[in-house]
């Protein structure tokens, strides 16, 4: 039963980090899901302190929030200071990580918040907390967590569909026809906070970041269509978390780290798949101007 | 040369824009007359495409301001469309020629409605009309220059606007995609839509506009295209470029334009 709840776990993360970061790549702005996956760290750590629980509702808000502050950070810093935007990225989350680090060593050492935890996750003991309603085992909490956050991403995809494509496409002209292109980036990243933190703890913010980038780069590599990519993404998302998951138990080693090298080979599997594509459509091209001509 | 029209397309007023207080346009004042294609022309660093941005609420207006059909952006925004450069997007993007089409129909769907039959269908008419419409369902890296310009301007045809913004239109575009533009641009004239583009190439400008806005980060003229292709204002317009931009600075401040506080 523990294999399929890990399993489960896995493509549930996969899926919606995979969806989100369908628009981070394509928005050029993959690092930006890098940055928000650590900065939330001081946002977990004061909503652990102010509420003195593990509960998950304020660690998801207080993360969300500073999910946005480091988004409006990035922004800001790009825009007014003038300064390039992966250097902005830089700064804001390191800087941000590094309170959330001192918070949690200073002020949360004496309960129970493991870094180690936060960082490399632990998905193998994900399906021991379980949920209890009214003495009822609801299974483990992970998977309401995650899928809910996996209901909300899919509701904000198919609610703002046509809305993320095109300030994704053309933000310019998406402005001129009165849709807001900030509205929708903070939406987004907003998204992209809830995911992460949500994910946190089952699976870590490494393989969260892996999640975030590694399936859309792939599926982007596979499809012309958009829609495909979504699909594509999802799939090959949890394709490498059944990989991982059995990889890891051959090797008896870290399931995440298992699921983000199968991640790896996935989009190596995709790079080539790619190549070859490349291959066949310049030949066909030559042929058919070959063919134009004579 | 500035010739004022009544009840204008477009009215820009006393606009003056700046980057980072570096001023790009200064005081410009114009009016551009309806069911015209209007050309914008000037030396680069002119602040041609700052001034289409402005009008578009783009870029915020240092002081000044920007009318279109008698109102204000925000209350209009439904009947203007733009055709943005080329280079501006990401040309590998995961999207049909009918996909970026469909785009002008975002507007008058409104939030959380889907592109319908109808919608599709107009899509496709205005591929037909810039005649692609045997690529609708080609990836939009697929395409060669001229059709992708092709298929922005089918979106800003999808959109049914009155009022057009071009950035460009013509450039890195082959001969035949421009007489087709140009064939397009006057289909649209002839219903009365009124057209505004930045362009760079005197040789043409004469043959495809009506009315022409002579730029260089200050109003050198505005007026119908024949009445401003003069040599002394294309002297005006290109010649001074050095040194009007060297002194623009200061000189410009302490006398005849005096800079206006925001």
């Amino acid at each position: 039963m523990n294999d399929f709840w890990i399993i489960l776990i896995g493509v549930l993360v996969a899926a919606t980090c995979g969806l989100l970061g369908s628009y981070l790549i394509l928005r050029r702005m993959a690092m930006v899901g890098d940055a928000i996956a650590h900065a939330v760290l001081p946002g977990i750590v004061i909503a652990f302190m102010i509420s003195e629980s593990r509960d998950s509702i304020p660690m998801l808000l207080g993360a969300a929030a500073v999910g946005l502050l480091t988004t409006f950070l990035i922004e800001t810093l790009h825009r007014r200071g003038m300064l390039q935007i992966d250097a902005s990225i830089g700064l804001t989350y390191t800087s941000l990580f590094a309170l959330g680090v001192i918070l949690a060593s200073a002020f949360a050492g004496d309960v129970d918040l493991d870094l180690d935890c936060i960082l490399y996750g632990e998905i193998a003991l994900a399906p021991l907390y379980t949920l209890d309603i009214g003495g009822v085992d609801m299974g483990p909490r992970a998977v309401w967590i995650v899928g809910g956050a996996l209901i909300l991403v899919l509701s904000f995809i198919f609610l703002g569909y046509k809305e993320l494509y095109i300030t994704t496409f053309d933000p310019a002209y998406a402005a001129i026809i009165g849709v807001s292109v900030s509205l929708w980036h903070y939406l987004l990243m907003g998204a992209v906070s809830l995911t992460t933190v949500a994910a946190f703890e089952s699976v870590g913010a490494i393989l969260v970041v892996a999640f975030l980038i590694a399936p859309p780069a792939a599926a982007y590599l596979l499809t012309d269509n958009f829609k495909h990519m979504l699909l594509l993404t999802v799939l090959l998302g949890s394709l490498a978390v059944v990989g991982g998951y059995y990889l890891a138990a051959w090797l008896d080693a870290s399931i995440a780290g298992a699921m983000a090298l199968c991640m790896g080979l996935v989009f190596c599997a995709a790079f080539g798949l790619y190549r070859r594509r490349l291959h066949i459509a310049s030949k066909s091209l030559t042929d058919q101007q070959l063919a134009a001509r004579g | 040369m500035n010739v004022a029209v009544d009840n204008p397309a477009l009215e820009i007023h006393d606009l003056t824009i700046s980057y980072n207080r570096r001023p790009v346009l200064w005081d410009v004042d114009l009016t551009i007359p309806e069911g015209a294609i209007v050309g914008v022309i000037g030396p680069n660093g002119a602040g041609k495409t700052t001034l289409i941005k402005a009008v578009m609420g783009l870029v915020p207006a240092g002081s000044g301001y920007v009318q279109i059909y008698g109102r204000p952006l925000d209350e209009v925004r439904e009947r203007i469309s733009y055709v943005p450069q080329r280079e501006s997007v990401d040309w590998d993007f995961p999207a049909s020629a009918r996909d970026v089409v469909l785009m002008g129909r975002y507007g008058k769907l409104g939030l959380f409605r889907r592109p319908r039959r109808a919608d599709r269908d107009k899509a496709d008419e205005c591929l037909h009309r810039v005649g692609i419409e045997h690529l609708g369902d080609r990836q939009i890296s697929q395409l060669s220059g001229g059709q992708q310009q092709r298929v922005f301007l089918a979106r800003a045809l999808a959109q049914d606007a009155d009022f057009y913004i071009m950035d460009e239109p013509f450039t890195g575009v082959d001969a035949a995609t421009e007489a087709a533009i140009v064939e397009i641009l006057r289909g649209m004239r002839a219903r009365g839509r009124t057209i505004l583009a930045v362009h760079h190439d005197l040789q043409s400008a004469l043959d495809y506009f009506d009315w022409v806005v002579l730029l260089n980060m200050r109003l050198v003229a505005s007026g119908p295209a024949d009445k401003v292709f003069t040599a002394e204002l294309l002297q005006k317009t290109y010649g001074g470029k050095l040194t009007l931009l060297s002194k623009v600075g200061n000189l410009l401040q302490k006398e005849e334009f005096p800079t206006r506080e925001t």
